[in-house]
């Protein structure tokens, strides 16, 4: 008979709570109005993140001795908690943008059409944050490979719930091929360890190789490789970032702001625990591959992005680079790396989101896709989207305007702590290469010739009656990362305190 | 009012006061009015830190200390000494006169220029009171930003190639100064200025250095300089090479070479060529520019290559000529800026063969003009001259031939700035202008004035600044020191 575990139902709450509200909307798709869904939707999918987070919070307040629970299925300690906090909190902001900015402007203007598919979006957003909030606290390689692939086909979906939308559907299937073979990747490679230690949990593995001396075992070290690639899908580091432009640019928009944020923090939080839990003796060869991923996804990301006219590109590569950035933290090794990871987080999530929140406003207002030139005189036509922008892409760039600099400034240190002043010197010139189209986009939105700045808007704007949209709730999302990204800039302190401890959790 | 609140005042009065002009949709008159008066406030609290500044202490006064990021050491401590205390005045008195230009000529978008300049005020203040080195690098950064705006928005028709170059040249400083600070901070255990210990490193000196040899500017790093200078707003322009490009020269001395001893020996002599060859290079480009601001804008490249002299010769002549150059320089450089685009206002062009003659009927102009430039040129008994003598003794101590080519930039500066005179006031009467180019009109006299008549107060007293700028009158004991 197989023995029931005990189970740790508190540990769960916020991915309960999330499966609770995601169930509720999915009934409310069958059982709501036409006309009331995307406000039921809308209202059920808050309330659920919120509920998470409320969750998150508590599991961090109460956990501070990190342990498994669920028979070593789940870890419940404080770095799975904050990084629970950080997704729903992504989650809950991109429900205030979903709310008006769902589907996008594809069939933004077909109002009669524009709420069919709304609920179910309502629907499969927590239960995507849920298998997030799973994912970073997965605690063997079984419910790891679950609850990537529970978030990921959440996430297929939603690329190309926007069916109407030239691209979204590209992007889903774009997504679902390229993913699954990052998710091949990954369970080929579980399976290479579990064959190399006979267990597929995180601290048996370690153990076992301890005390078998499998260091240079070569089913092993071909499972990890293996790892590190499915976790590089995902996390859209170079070499494995190919899908991140055109999926990020298909995707609607509210969608792509939830994967550049949320997905990301999933990504690198449990690629951070699988690491230094289950092969801490590997760590001289992870280190080092992290460290070669990192510059590569600087590479990349950056080049790229200076010759990109589109705007959503732009920022996915701007996040290919900040995968970069974060894995210089990763790559450390340390649990100083640990914490500038977990810090940079912070920061990078609220600007991600905050940024393509300005793209959707944007997109909405014109009914075409973003370039730099239609983002000509944006600036001047909505200050506080213009003004925000501005914080966030100089924030990306590092420039002291928020707490993107902050961020910076620990990776770096985290890297010379460990002895790579290199990896330090990559980091500052890939800075400076990133500021030219960072700058760009400002550029674009303030210091146009006079005769562009009058963009005639064509889209939902015209139809609803000529004066831009008031988008109350995606100003509100937008102020709120504002904040978050400013805020991250004075409020090191406590910040940095709270990754502190949540790194502590980690076996350093 | 409490001593210790006044510097972090200074730093974040006009940052709130453009929060404020941003936030609150104020017409444009009572922005303007908003943005001059909070700068003249700043005047005032900085006056009043005058009266109450001991000049015969060491260590530094006014100090206010909190913790940032406690685990890396790093805090919010701000402080100053009495070259950074007349370094703040020269900051807050040029932005004074700067905002007040922006509003007599009216700036379009009223709140979105005022906020901006107010945000480079703090910025600015910030840098010269900053005593972490983290803090200092973040209000570096931040001055580029209200720059590029500034520049890129109210600039002329060049401007998005120059805000590109200015921005890349100098983040490429600063991004390198940034990997410098991770090390030294990182080897130190603190980045505290206040008691940071020496280094020996040499890669970690010139990354410093790197930063500010862009920022001052010196030959060979002084690409952006040029099309920056002339296609910023006048008034931008004023405040560049017043006061931001004295960051650079402040952060050699405050950081460079205090903190690195043995580097700052050993690159002496290249520093020193360094400057040299920026002093006689950018002396011969003024005297073959062919607009008002290319000339100043290059005799703004000598007089940074005047003051990296002083500052490297290592003697207390050249560290008290240094800080009296910085201020004077930063005084008649903006004084000329704008004058330059009062001159521009009215002829619509900069360049001599379209100017001239414009003293007739417009005794104003050319008395300002005249005075300005004269200063420029440091005739004896200018406030420029004393500190040109200064840093010239300072040098020749270090060597002779040091002497001999900083004189040489001085008789350049003579023949630079006499043809910029003639050609602007005097000789033929220029194509451009016109009966109705009037002389200057008083809110302009108010703002040019008072920058000239400070002049005038340093070229009569210039120990006033020269004697009171390092504790005890004893600068490389102070430096030795590490100013503690």
């Amino acid at each position: 008979m197989i023995p029931t575990p005990n189970i740790d139902w508190f540990a769960l709450a916020t991915i309960l709570t999330l499966l609770g509200a995601s169930a509720i909307a999915l009934l409310g798709a069958v059982l709501v109005p036409h006309r009331a869904r995307r406000l039921f939707g809308a209202v059920v999918s808050g309330l659920g993140f919120t509920g998470g987070i409320v969750a998150a919070v508590w599991l961090y307040a109460d956990s501070p001795h990190g342990h498994a629970v669920v028979s070593g299925a789940f870890y419940r300690d404080r770095w799975t908690a904050l990084a629970q906090v950080i997704i729903c909190t992504v989650g809950l902001a991109t429900t205030f943008l979903a709310f008006e900015h769902l589907p996008g402007w594809g069939r933004g203007a077909d109002r009669s059409r524009r709420d069919d598919h709304i609920a179910e979006a309502f629907a499969l957003l927590p239960v995507c944050a849920a298998g997030m909030a799973f994912f970073v606290g997965a605690g063997n390689l079984i419910t790891l490979f679950l609850s990537l692939e529970w978030f990921s086909i959440a996430l297929y979906v939603l690329c190309a719930i926007d069916y109407d939308l030239e691209g979204s559907l590209e992007a889903g299937l774009k997504y679902l091929i390229v993913g699954s073979f990052g998710s091949a990747g990954l369970l080929f490679g579980s399976a290479l360890v579990y064959g190399a230690t006979g267990s597929i949990n995180y601290q048996e593995i370690a153990s076992r190789v301890g005390t078998q001396g499998l260091d240079h075992n070569l089913l092993l070290l071909l499972g990890l490789a293996l790892i590190i690639a499915g976790l590089g899908f995902k996390a859209s580091a170079a070499p494995f970032h190919m899908w991140t432009p055109d999926v990020y640019e298909g995707a609607p928009t509210p969608v792509t702001a939830f994967m550049s944020a949320a997905t990301k923090v999933a990504a690198l939080v449990l690629a951070m625990r699988v690491l230094q839990t289950a092969f801490p003796q590997e760590s001289h060869l992870w280190t080092w591959a992290f460290a070669g991923i990192a510059v590569a996804s600087l590479a990349v990301g950056n080049l790229a992005a200076l010759v990109q006219r589109n705007v959503k590109r732009i920022l996915a590569y701007s996040s290919i680079s900040h995968s970069g950035f974060m894995l210089i933290g990763l790559s450390a090794g340390t649990a100083f790396g640990a914490k500038a990871l977990m810090f940079y987080l912070i920061p990078y999530t609220a600007m991600a989101f905050g940024s393509f929140a300005i793209v959707a406003a944007r997109e909405r207002e014109l009914g075409e896709p973003v370039t730099l030139d239609n983002l000509a005189g944006f600036g001047w036509e909505r200050p506080f989207l213009g003004v925000a922008m501005w914080f966030f892409v100089l924030g990306f760039a590092g420039l002291p305007l928020g707490g993107g600099f902050v961020g910076k400034f620990y990776v770096l240190a985290a890297a010379y702590d460990h002895g790579w002043t290199w990896l330090v010197i990559v980091g500052v010139v890939a800075t400076l290469v990133s500021l030219y189209y960072y700058l760009g986009i400002v550029r674009a939105m303030y210091m146009r010739p006079g005769a562009e700045l009058e963009v005639a808007p064509g889209g939902v704007a015209t139809v609803a009656g000529g004066s831009p949209p008031r988008e109350a709730l995606l100003h509100a999302a937008v102020a709120a990362a504002l904040a978050v990204s400013v805020g991250s800039l004075f409020a090191v302190e406590p910040l940095i305190d709270l990754a502190q401890k949540a790194a502590a959790s980690l076996p350093f | 009012m409490t001593i210790s609140s006044v510097t972090s005042l200074l730093i974040w009065l006009p940052i709130a006061s453009a929060l404020v002009i941003w936030l609150l949709p104020l017409s444009r008159y009572a922005t303007g009015s908003l943005a001059v008066l909070v700068s003249l406030v700043e005047v005032g609290f900085w006056i009043e830190q005058v009266t109450r500044f001991d000049f015969g202490q060491s260590g530094l006064q006014f100090s206010e200390s909190a913790t940032w990021f406690g685990d890396l050491g790093v805090s919010y401590t701000v402080g100053e000494y009495g070259f950074s205390l007349w370094l703040v005045g020269l900051t807050v008195v040029v932005m004074a006169a700067s905002l007040g230009y922006g509003f007599w000529v009216g700036r379009d978008r009223p709140r979105a220029y005022f906020g901006l300049m107010l945000f480079l005020t703090g910025a600015t203040v910030g840098v010269f009171v900053a005593q972490d080195l983290l803090l200092f690098y973040a209000f570096f950064e931040a001055m580029l930003i209200p720059l590029y705006i500034l520049i890129g928005v109210w600039g002329g028709p060049g401007r998005l190639g120059a805000t590109v170059k200015f921005v890349i040249y100098t983040m490429a400083g600063s991004l390198l100064m940034l990997a410098a600070i991770v090390v030294y901070g990182l080897q130190a255990g603190t980045f505290d200025l206040v008691d940071a210990p020496t280094s020996t490193s040499r890669w970690l000196f010139l990354g410093f250095m790197f930063a500010f040899v862009i920022k001052a500017p010196l030959f060979p790093f002084h690409g952006w300089l040029p099309d920056t200078y002339r296609e910023s707003p006048p008034e931008v322009t004023a405040v560049l090479s017043g006061v931001v490009a004295k960051t650079g020269l402040y952060g050699m001395l405050r950081i460079a070479i205090p903190t690195f001893p043995e580097p700052t020996s050993y690159y002496r002599t290249a520093v020193l060529a360094l400057a040299a060859a920026t002093l006689v290079y950018g002396s011969l480009l003024a005297f073959r520019s062919p607009d008002f601001r290319g000339v100043v804008a290059y005799s703004s490249l000598a007089a940074s290559g005047l003051i990296a002299l002083g500052l490297f010769s290592g003697t207390d002549l050249g560290f008290d000529g240094a800080v009296l150059q910085m201020v004077a320089h930063g005084l008649v450089s903006a004084s000329l800026f704008l004058i330059a685009g009062a001159v521009e206002r009215r002829t619509s062009t900069g360049e001599f063969r379209l100017l001239g003659g414009m003293a007739r009927g417009r005794p104003a102009l050319a008395t300002l003009l005249m005075t300005a430039g004269v200063i420029s040129l440091a005739v004896p008994g200018s406030a420029s001259f004393a500190g040109e003598f200064l840093i010239l003794a300072g040098a020749f101590q270090r060597a002779w031939w040091w002497a001999v080519i900083g004189a040489s930039g001085i008789v350049l500066a003579a023949m630079y700035m006499l043809r910029l005179i003639s050609a602007v006031l005097h000789e033929a009467r220029g194509s451009t202008v016109g009966d109705e180019a009037l002389d200057l009109r008083p809110g302009e006299l108010a703002l040019v004035v008072p920058l000239v008549c400070v002049l005038l107060v340093l070229s009569v007293w210039p120990a006033g600044i020269s004697g009171r700028s390092f504790a005890g009158d004893n600068p490389t004991g102070a430096v030795e020191a590490q100013f503690r």
